[in-house]
C-alpha cells in the first residue's frame, strides 16, 4: 500500500514534509518494545509506536522499516525528527491509539508483518 | 580494477546484486539534499553565460528576431559594455500594442534591473525570482558587468545534474568498496571497523550500528545479511550504553566469508550468564524501559540473528560478546569465487 494512502487512512499528519511519501509499504507492525520490533518484524513495513525517542528511528533503520507512525497524536522529540530527516525515514502522527489504528490499516488492506523470527 | 587482479567475468549474481540492492536510507535523503544544493551550487555554475544581447539603438523588430531565432523570451541591453536594462517579450508586446515595432529598444526596455551576483548561491536567485516575479534574471560579476542570464529552468537543470553526480559518486563508492576484497591480494584480508561507545549516551545510541550497516551494504553484502548484522550490533551497542560503567568498544571485522562483531567493556560484568540469556530477564532501569529497551530480549535477539554467539564475563572485570555471521557463497558479492 502506498504511504500516501496509509497517511489518509490514519488521518495522519506528515511531520517530515521534505521526505517523499510516494513509497510502497508492504505491511504493518506495532510495538512499544524496540527489541520486539527488532526480533519479530519484517523489512519494508510501517512501524506503529507510542515511543518518540531517537532510538525509534535507529530501530526502524536497522530493521529496514519504511516509515513510522506515532499513535495517539504523539509528537517526536527534536532529536528524533532530525535523525529521521537525516536518514530519510518519514514520520507521521496519527490521532488513533494502537488498536484502532492497526484495525483501520488492516481493514484498508495493509497486511500484518509480525513474524516469529528474523526473516 | 587493480591490474594485479586476475581478470574474470562478473557473475550474474554479482551484477544482479549491485543493481537490485535497495538504497532506501540514501534514496530518500535526496530531497533534503536539494536544499543543501541550493546553498552549495553557485549561480555561475548553472547560468547561461553565452548570452544574446541587444543595444539601446536597435529597432525592436530586430530584437524580436533575436528572441525568435534563439527561442528565448528576453535579452539584456548593453550600452557600450554597460548594462542599461532588459528587453523582454512583455516589453515587445507593449510596443506592438502601440503599433511601434520599428521604435528603438531604449524606448520600451525595462530599466529597473533585478540582478544576482554570479558567485551567489542559487537560493539567492530563487529568492529574487519569488520577490520579483520575473522569469529571468541578469547575472553580473563583482564589477557589475554582465556575466550571464539565469532562469528557473537553469536552476532545475543544475540541481538535477548535481543530484545525478552525487548518485554516480555513491554508485562508484559502492562499486569500489565491493571490489575491495578482489583488488587487494593477500592470504587473508580483513577490514576492521572500530567504534568507541559511551555509557548512557542514548542520543547517539545506534550511530555506530548505522555506520556498520551502511558499510556492509557498500561492501556488497546481501541486504538480509546487512539487516541481521545491523540488528545484532545495534542490540550490542545499546547494551554497552545501558549496562556498562564506562562504555566500551564495538568492533566489526569483515572478511569475504564471514562477519565477526564484538563488544568489549570493563565492567560491571555479568554475575550469571545463564540468567541473562533467558528471554525476559532484565536489570534495566525504568528510564531505559521507557525508551523501549530493557525488555530482556537483547541477547536473545542477537542469538537469533547471528550464526554463533559467545559471551564471556567476569564480575568487576568486564564482558566480551562475540557474534559471527557466515556468508553463504551464493549469497554475497563479499565472497570471492
Amino acid at each position: 500500500m502506498n504511504l500516501t494512502k496509509i497517511i489518509k487512512v490514519a488521518d495522519g499528519v506528515l511531520l517530515t514534509p521534505d521526505i517523499d511519501t510516494d513509497i510502497e509499504i508492504r505491511g504493518g507492525y506495532g510495538a512499544d518494545l524496540m527489541s520486539d520490533v527488532l526480533a519479530f518484524s519484517q523489512p519494508e513495513c510501517v512501524l506503529l509506536t507510542g515511543l518518540t525517542n531517537p532510538q525509534v528511528v535507529r530501530t526502524a533503520q536497522m530493521a529496514d522499516f519504511r516509515a513510522i507512525i506515532f499513535i495517539r497524536g504523539k509528537k517526536p522529540q527534536a532529536e528524533t525528527l532530525s535523525l529521521a530527516l537525516q536518514e530519510g525515514i518519514p514520520l507521521i502522527s496519527s490521532p488513533y491509539g494502537m488498536f484502532e489504528l492497526s484495525a483501520r490499516l488492516h481493514k484498508a488492506g495493509l497486511p500484518s508483518f509480525e513474524s516469529n523470527g528474523v526473516s | 580494477m587493480n591490474p594485479m587482479a586476475s581478470p574474470r567475468a562478473l557473475s550474474e549474481q554479482e551484477i544482479h546484486g549491485r543493481r537490485g540492492r535497495p538504497i532506501t536510507d540514501r534514496d530518500a535523503t535526496d530531497i533534503s539534499r536539494v536544499e543543501e544544493l541550493s546553498y552549495e551550487l553557485k549561480v555561475h555554475e548553472v547560468m547561461t553565460s553565452d548570452v544574446r544581447v541587444a543595444a539601446p539603438d536597435m529597432p525592436i523588430s530586430e530584437v524580436l528576431e533575436i528572441l525568435r531565432t534563439n527561442r528565448i523570451s528576453g535579452v539584456p541591453v548593453l550600452d557600450n559594455e554597460r548594462l542599461a536594462g532588459v528587453i523582454s517579450i512583455e516589453d515587445i508586446v507593449r510596443a506592438m500594442r502601440d503599433g511601434k515595432l520599428s521604435a528603438l529598444v531604449s524606448e520600451y526596455m525595462t530599466r529597473k534591473l533585478v540582478t544576482v551576483l554570479s558567485y551567489d548561491p542559487i537560493f539567492k536567485a530563487l529568492q529574487a525570482f519569488t520577490e520579483s516575479r520575473l522569469g529571468r534574471l541578469v547575472v553580473v560579476d563583482e564589477n557589475g558587468r554582465l556575466a550571464g542570464m539565469i532562469t528557473k529552468g537553469d536552476i532545475t537543470r543544475g540541481v538535477l545534474l548535481a543530484l545525478q553526480r552525487d548518485y554516480k559518486e555513491e554508485e562508484l563508492r559502492r562499486y569500489r568498496a565491493s571490489h575491495l576484497f578482489e583488488d587487494i591480494i593477500s592470504d587473508r584480508t580483513t577490514l576492521v571497523l572500530r567504534y568507541n561507545i559511551k555509557a548512557q549516551d542514548f542520543i547517539h545510541g545506534g550511530n555506530a550500528s548505522s555506520h556498520i550497516k551502511r558499510a556492509l551494504l557498500r561492501l556488497g553484502a546481501d541486504p538480509q545479511i546487512a539487516r541481521r548484522c545491523g540488528i545484532a550490533v545495534y542490540e550490542a551497542e545499546m547494551n554497552l550504553i545501558i549496562h556498562t560503567n564506562r562504555g566500551g568498544i564495538l568492533k566489526t571485522e569483515v572478511e569475504p566469508h564471514r562477519i565477526t562483531m564484538s563488544t568489549v567493556d570493563d565492567g560491571p560484568g555479568i554475575p550469571n550468564i545463564e540468567q541473562v540469556l533467558q528471554a525476559g530477564y532484565s536489570t534495566a532501569s525504568e528510564q531505559v524501559r521507557e525508551m523501549g529497551f530493557g525488555a530482556g530480549m537483547g541477547l536473545v535477539n542477537i542469538k537469533r540473528c547471528v550464526d554463533k554467539m559467545e559471551i564471556e564475563s567476569a564480575v568487576g572485570k568486564g564482558t566480551r560478546l562475540t557474534m559471527r555471521i557466515h556468508i553463504p557463497e551464493q549469497n554475497s558479492s563479499l565472497q570471492k569465487d
